[in-house]
């Protein structure tokens, strides 16, 4: 009865003026919920994107904004050479985007290791402890990622926490160069990056059945070997799922290098950062984020694959 | 219970002769004062238990009862709190489950979703080491017993239920444990399907001469499986015998309502001779004779149990002494082969007697509102203490 009830009043206000107004211009409901994401999707990532595109096939000029698309015989031309010409010829450039991906693919190795174990005690653990973990997981997203990451500093620093303390123990006579290293930019994203790995690894883990462990050990398995046979495999999907969360991001990041690294720490985010507001050469910074969105799309795509594959299996 | 030791009874399973009645059979699995308590809840209070090789005993009893906890420390995944378990008189205390030579079938079936159906048969045996020829040839031959050869590179997702639980009854008895152990096997499936499996088990388990032991909620599951069936309530076992033992002999009102229906009358005893016990029971309106002694003070309180089928009913006046009551019919239900009477007594106790439909309007012989005597021989109730 009440459930009907609900079902009738939900429908209420549909059934009139926008329904009516919907039923007119030969729009359902259900055409209409997906049309919202869609036309945000639109609104402020395509057509965003497209500018972008279309920048970075200008040439740079004194200008405001600092760019054009005709040439000096006032042509209107689509400039590939100067932007996408100096990606390629470059090395600096090319470089940068093979230490974006290492650091980031080292990040996400590193991140897995450090959040497995994590991920996999907190699913382990009495169900009241769970969520106070998993809040205490969340719980430094509630302060501002720029503020965390210039805490670092002050820790890693050479008169900063970490080095005083170490000297105050008499570990040591003077400070350990951490600032400004490939070591604190690992040591930035790992941190920033780490509770992405955790959460979908242990929403996945969580739901783990554990008869399979014990049906793995009743079979004469011991339990570590179950656990790279049994659960490793399992939890394929959320470590797909995490390390897509961590990588794809850390790719692209600007501001720990930025803080953290030193002169070493080439990143295509700070290249980025250096055309755009450095050079004020516009397309060649439009096309250094086409080349990153390139680079990372060809990973979602596989990412996407295996997840309708997953999905299919799973109905 | 003298009546006990007087009737031989044959179990079901007719190569097992009686072990249990042999005081010098060794048992296989000797389950010694075992206590298991969660916190302050003790799931299973002092259990002692002595099963034999080659049989397939039931653990029987409704959710709770502490039935599964008594599985899962045989096979190693629980330690008991106290007490001792031995099989093939080995301590198991401190062996852990991948050690143990038992093997388990998981109510869930718990089969490993990444692997096929030849994988999750063969994962034992490769965890011990066989060689792959031997690997191949035992996983072939148990999917051949288990008619899944067809589907041995499908994965789990990929199977019907019963062909899943086939599954999972292949992976365990394919190392040959010494003792299978299975949490409600025949739980996830249908009726039909339920029983052609119930044979196959039972025939599996004679080809094989395994030791199984069944936890199950069913009693009927528990009927015609098993050599014996263990009765718990509460943590306790509170009857062992087989299931004729069982059902015909139950020594507590719990264990007779708990296994078939019955009817009980509560009353007191008049007489308790060596052959005889007569009760009155005002709950029945009449006097109950049993043929058969029990050990009690004259004056005690006792309940008469009576299955609904061991009942007479009948139009015509008998005026028995005992054994003997009137009532109406107060409704039938017609079941095809039998049909439901429900009686009420004269004393206002409502019975149900069930009754073959050997002519084909037999159901209407005796109709709504009729007055009725019921009767019933002198050897088919049962005295309960308690």
């Amino acid at each position: 009865m009440a459930a009907t009830d609900i079902v009738r009043a939900s429908r209420l206000p549909a059934s009139g003026w926008l329904e009516s107004l919907l039923s007119r211009l030969g729009i359902s409901g259900r055409t209409l919920v997906i049309a919202i994401p869609f036309l945000w999707l639109l609104l402020y990532f395509f057509l965003p994107f497209l500018i972008v595109l279309k920048v970075s096939l200008a040439f740079i000029a004194i200008a405001q904004p600092p760019y054009t698309h005709y040439d000096a015989a006032g042509n209107f031309v689509l400039n590939i050479g100067d932007s996408y010409g100096r990606l390629v010829k470059d090395a600096l450039y090319i470089k940068a985007y093979l230490n974006s991906l290492m650091v980031a693919a080292i990040s996400t190795l590193l991140c897995l290791f450090i959040g497995y174990p994590f991920a996999y005690g907190m699913a382990r653990c009495h169900r009241s402890v769970r969520n106070i973990l998993l809040m205490l997981v969340i719980l430094p997203f509630w302060t501002s990622f720029l503020i965390r990451v210039y805490a670092w500093i002050g820790l890693l620093k050479n008169n900063g926490l970490i080095n005083e303390f170490l000297m105050w123990l008499g570990l040591i006579d003077s400070p350990i160069g951490m600032m400004n290293t490939n070591f604190a930019v690992y040591l930035g994203i790992v941190y920033s990056y780490l509770p992405f790995m955790i959460l979908p690894l242990y929403a996945n883990l969580e739901k783990m059945d554990m008869s399979l462990i014990e049906a793995a050990t009743d079979l004469g398995c011991k339990p570590l070997k179950a656990f790279f046979l049994i659960t490793v495999p399992l939890s394929f999907p959320g470590i797909v799922a995490g390390s897509m969360l961590v990588f794809i991001p850390a790719v692209g990041e600007y501001v720990i290098p930025e803080l953290l690294g030193g002169p070493s720490s080439l990143m295509i985010g700070r290249i980025l950062w250096g055309e755009f507001f450095s050079n004020r050469d516009w397309p060649t910074a439009s096309a250094v984020a086409i080349a990153i969105l390139l680079a990372l799309v060809v990973p979602l795509m596989f990412y996407q694959k295996y997840q309708d594959k997953e999905m299919a299996k799973e109905s | 219970m003298a009546a006990v030791e007087k009737t031989t009874k044959q179990p079901q399973n007719k190569h097992v002769s009686a072990p249990w009645n042999d005081p010098k059979a060794e048992p296989y699995i000797r389950i010694e004062n075992v206590t298991k308590k969660f916190g302050e809840f003790v799931a299973v209070n002092n259990v002692s238990l002595n099963i034999y090789r080659g049989e397939l005993f039931s653990l029987l009893g409704g959710s709770g009862c502490g039935k599964t906890t008594l599985l899962r420390m045989l096979a190693g995944f629980e330690v008991p709190t106290a007490g001792k378990i031995y099989i093939d008189g080995v301590d198991m205390a401190g062996i852990p489950p991948y050690d143990r030579p038992t093997n388990m079938m998981f109510q869930s079936y718990a089969l490993f979703p990444h692997m096929t159906v030849e994988q999750n048969v063969s994962f034992g045996l490769k965890q011990d080491k066989y060689p792959d020829s031997e690997i191949k040839q035992r996983v072939a031959h148990m999917l051949e017993m288990v008619q899944l050869m067809p589907f041995a590179k499908r994965k789990p997702h990929q199977l019907s239920g019963g062909q899943r639980q086939r599954v999972a009854l292949a992976r365990s008895l394919v190392k040959q444990p010494k003792l299978l152990l299975l949490d409600e096997p025949l739980g996830a499936l249908d009726k039909k399907l339920r029983e052609a499996t119930q044979f196959e088990l039972m025939n599996i388990q004679d080809r094989l001469g395994i030791t199984f032991i069944v936890v199950t909620h069913d009693q009927e599951e528990a009927m015609t499986l098993s050599t014996r069936i263990g009765v718990m309530n509460e943590g306790q076992i509170v009857q062992t015998g087989t299931p004729q033992e069982i059902y015909e002999y139950p020594q507590s009102k719990f264990v007779a309502d708990f296994i078939g229906s019955v009817n009980l009358f509560e009353g007191q005893i008049i007489e308790d001779e060596q052959d005889h016990v007569l009760i009155r029971s005002d709950e029945a309106g009449g006097d109950i004779y049993i043929d058969h002694g029990i050990s009690s003070a004259p004056g005690a309180r006792a309940w008469v149990a009576i299955r609904p089928e061991k009942i007479r009913l009948t139009k015509q006046d008998l005026n028995e002494p005992h054994n003997c009551l009137s009532g109406v019919v107060k409704g039938i239900a017609y079941m095809g082969n039998l049909s439901i009477y429900l009686v009420q007594l004269d004393s206002g106790k409502q019975i149900k007697v069930t009754m073959p439909n050997q002519v084909r309007a037999a159901e209407f012989m005796i109709d709504w509102d009729d007055r009725v005597t019921i009767t019933w021989h002198a050897n088919s109730p049962v005295a309960l203490l308690s």
